[in-house]
């Protein structure tokens, strides 16, 4: 990518490298900058000492970023550290509703509850299921549509106004919606499906134990696949036209295209998306709360809705332990993620 | 441009499109049918695509039976200061994160990716009592207050990326020129941001309108109650009253999709910076 390149479309603010460039270069210089302002007498807002210039600009530097970031730490640390800390403990004390009276501590006993439970390899074995088979249709689908979109076409704007809208529901309502769609006697998919001819009688989707998390998975993959669409769309527009021409000119095929430049120029985007989309996937009870409430049979049930279920028996000591269960799998997982993506991205940058 | 598409790749391409629009608008479409048809219609064989007759009798219970104008208000008041105080918040903390290099930087992006994986319910509890110490539970500032904290992390992320987009030395310019280092952000880095801070004001408002289970544990009476907890109303019983609940459904929706509608080009700009920094 030539210099001249970056300078043609400098309003372009999703060019990564142009702009990112830029400023590094000027932060490596900034020190000297500052200083060569207060020695040549240009007018600085405070008289600066020489030979003592750092320091004190670091002191004011520290205590700007103190005072910028304080709003935001006091708030995250009071209503969302807070109550987390404040509510591990309770994964290790009996703590039960039905009898607030005793609320001892009882080591892992708790721990050891969760993972006892016979549902429990059901519930992880959907936890699975739910998460791949969210992220890899979410992915695929938002991909190819982000491709597509990201040439004009008419009416694209109303189109991408149209298909983002999922993003602006609730989880909780869109399990209500398909809920309804879903409804073995009233549903609008038994209609169209027998319409089609593709079944003969209707389905009862939410009360088979085979079709209910199908018909989860449905909704998820309806409402997730605007977020990678709208992220990877975002990225494909970093990508300098020349790495398009001169594939094209050496004779590239679509397929090449895409796996060897496309996918490697936007992989840092891909993989954080990813990562970012699979704890949110993880963490995500609302729709099967509204859709199915982890039935039947618990065939729905994943972590997080398990833990609800749990909270609303009254066993917070329980559901506490597997809310800690869960903050140390997510943690692991994305840390083995970054790894395991860190190198392709000091590659890239 | 790239190379030029064969004919059948447009026609497969533009199937497709046509396909997913039509599975994304579907739902919508069919809850708004549901909610347009008289109580009595909604199970009745065989299922109309079109009802023969119109009826806004779902419409009118909702705001005679129940008080959905509450709700409304509640919700509309809710989202709207929680979205904007937290893109204020998050736009100095992403300045800091963004322009300066400090030891425990990598620490507080954790922090913030970490919030992302705390289930709700292992806070509810705890927050609870907190909230009940603050005399803050069933409060509308208490909600507020609760959802500013929630926005803060995801938005501070999205905002970091959009400011490490603009060069330095624009704002080390106006800085020459004279103006304090607040007068150089809020006079020539904001105006330059707008389609970040739209996007960010938006992604805020409609997470805090559709909340639900902080606003269920901390909003009691009927008063405070916000759209998602009357929704959920709805379904605390047995039955679910499905001519209420699809006209409920339409009017939650509405809001946020207008503002989507309108918006979306900012959300795409403002992600876009967003997204290449992650």
């Amino acid at each position: 990518m030539s210099t001249a390149s970056e300078a043609t479309d400098p309003t372009n603010p999703t060019d990564p490298t142009g702009p990112k460039k830029a400023a590094k270069d000027t932060k490596a210089t900034t020190a000297t900058k500052t200083g060569a302002a207060g020695n040549g007498g240009a007018p600085p807002v405070r008289k600066v000492q020489q030979g003592r210039r750092k320091p004190e600009f670091t002191a004011r530097r520290g205590f700007l970023i103190a005072v910028f970031m304080a709003p935001a730490a006091i708030f995250v640390a009071v209503f969302t550290y807070y109550p987390m800390i404040a509510g591990s403990q309770m994964a290790f004390r009996h703590w039960n509703l039905s009898d607030l009276t005793d609320t001892s501590w009882v080591g892992l006993q708790n721990f050891h509850d969760v993972f006892a439970d016979p549902a429990w390899g059901t519930v992880l074995g959907n936890t699975g299921i739910w998460v791949i088979g969210s992220i890899v249709p979410q992915l695929v689908i938002g991909f190819a549509l982000a491709l597509w979109l990201r040439r004009r076409f008419p009416f694209r704007g109303l189109y991408q106004a149209l298909v983002f809208f999922p993003w602006a529901i609730s989880g909780f309502l869109i399990g209500i919606l398909f809920r309804w769609m879903f409804n073995s006697e009233f549903g609008v998919v038994n209609d169209l499906l027998q319409k089609a001819g593709l079944i003969n009688e209707p389905v009862a989707w939410l009360a088979d134990p085979d079709t209910a998390m199908f018909a989860v998975l449905v909704a998820n993959v309806w409402y997730g696949v605007t977020f990678f669409t709208i992220m990877i769309l975002a990225a494909l527009q970093s990508i300098p036209e020349e790495l398009y021409e001169a594939s094209a000119l050496d004779g590239a095929g679509k397929v090449r295209t895409l796996f060897q430049i496309t996918i490697p120029y936007i992989r840092v985007t891909l993989a954080l998306t990813v990562l970012l989309r699979i704890i949110w996937i993880f963490n995500f009870p609302d729709l099967i709360f509204g859709m199915t409430g982890g039935g039947p049979n618990n065939e729905t049930h994943i972590v997080t809705t398990w833990m609800i279920k749990i909270t609303q028996q009254g066993d917070y000591g329980r559901a506490s332990a597997l809310g800690l269960v869960i903050v140390a799998g997510l943690l692991l997982f994305a840390v083995f993620f970054l790894l395991a993506t860190r190198e392709k991205r000091e590659v890239r940058s | 441009m790239i190379g030029k598409e064969s004919t059948a790749g447009r026609a497969a391409k533009f199937t497709f499109l046509g396909l997913w629009l039509v599975f994304t608008v579907f739902p919508l479409y069919w809850i708004t049918i549901t909610s347009l048809k008289a109580p009595g219609d909604i199970f009745a064989f065989p299922i109309a695509y079109w009802p023969e007759n119109f009826s806004l009798e779902n419409y009118s219970g909702l705001f005679g039976k129940a008080d959905f104008g509450v709700y409304l208000t509640n919700s509309l008041i809710i989202a709207t200061v929680a979205g904007a105080v937290a893109t204020v918040i998050s736009m100095l903390s992403a300045y800091v994160l963004a322009r300066f290099e400090f030891r425990t930087k990598s620490a507080l992006l954790m922090a913030a990716l970490v919030t992302q994986m705390i289930p709700t319910f292992i806070a509810l509890g705890p927050l609870y009592l907190l909230m009940t110490d603050l005399k803050m539970v069933d409060n509308r500032l208490g909600l507020i207050l609760v959802y500013i904290a929630v926005c803060i992390p995801f938005c501070t992320v999205m905002l970091r990326g959009f400011f490490e987009n603009i060069p330095d030395a624009l704002e080390e310019a106006a800085m020459i020129d004279g103006l304090s280092r607040f007068g150089a952000l809020f006079r020539v880095l904001l105006p330059v941001m707008r389609p970040g801070i739209v996007a960010a004001f938006i992604f805020n408002f409609v997470n805090c309108w559709n909340e639900l289970f902080l606003s269920v544990t901390l909003m009691n009476s009927d008063s405070n109650k916000t759209v998602p907890t009357a929704l959920n109303g709805f379904i605390s019983s047995f039955n679910i009253d499905w001519g209420s609940m699809s006209a409920a459904a339409v009017l939650t929706i509405l809001p946020t999709m207008l503002l989507f509608a309108f918006a979306s080009r900012h959300i795409v700009q403002g992600l876009t910076a967003g997204a290449v920094k992650g």
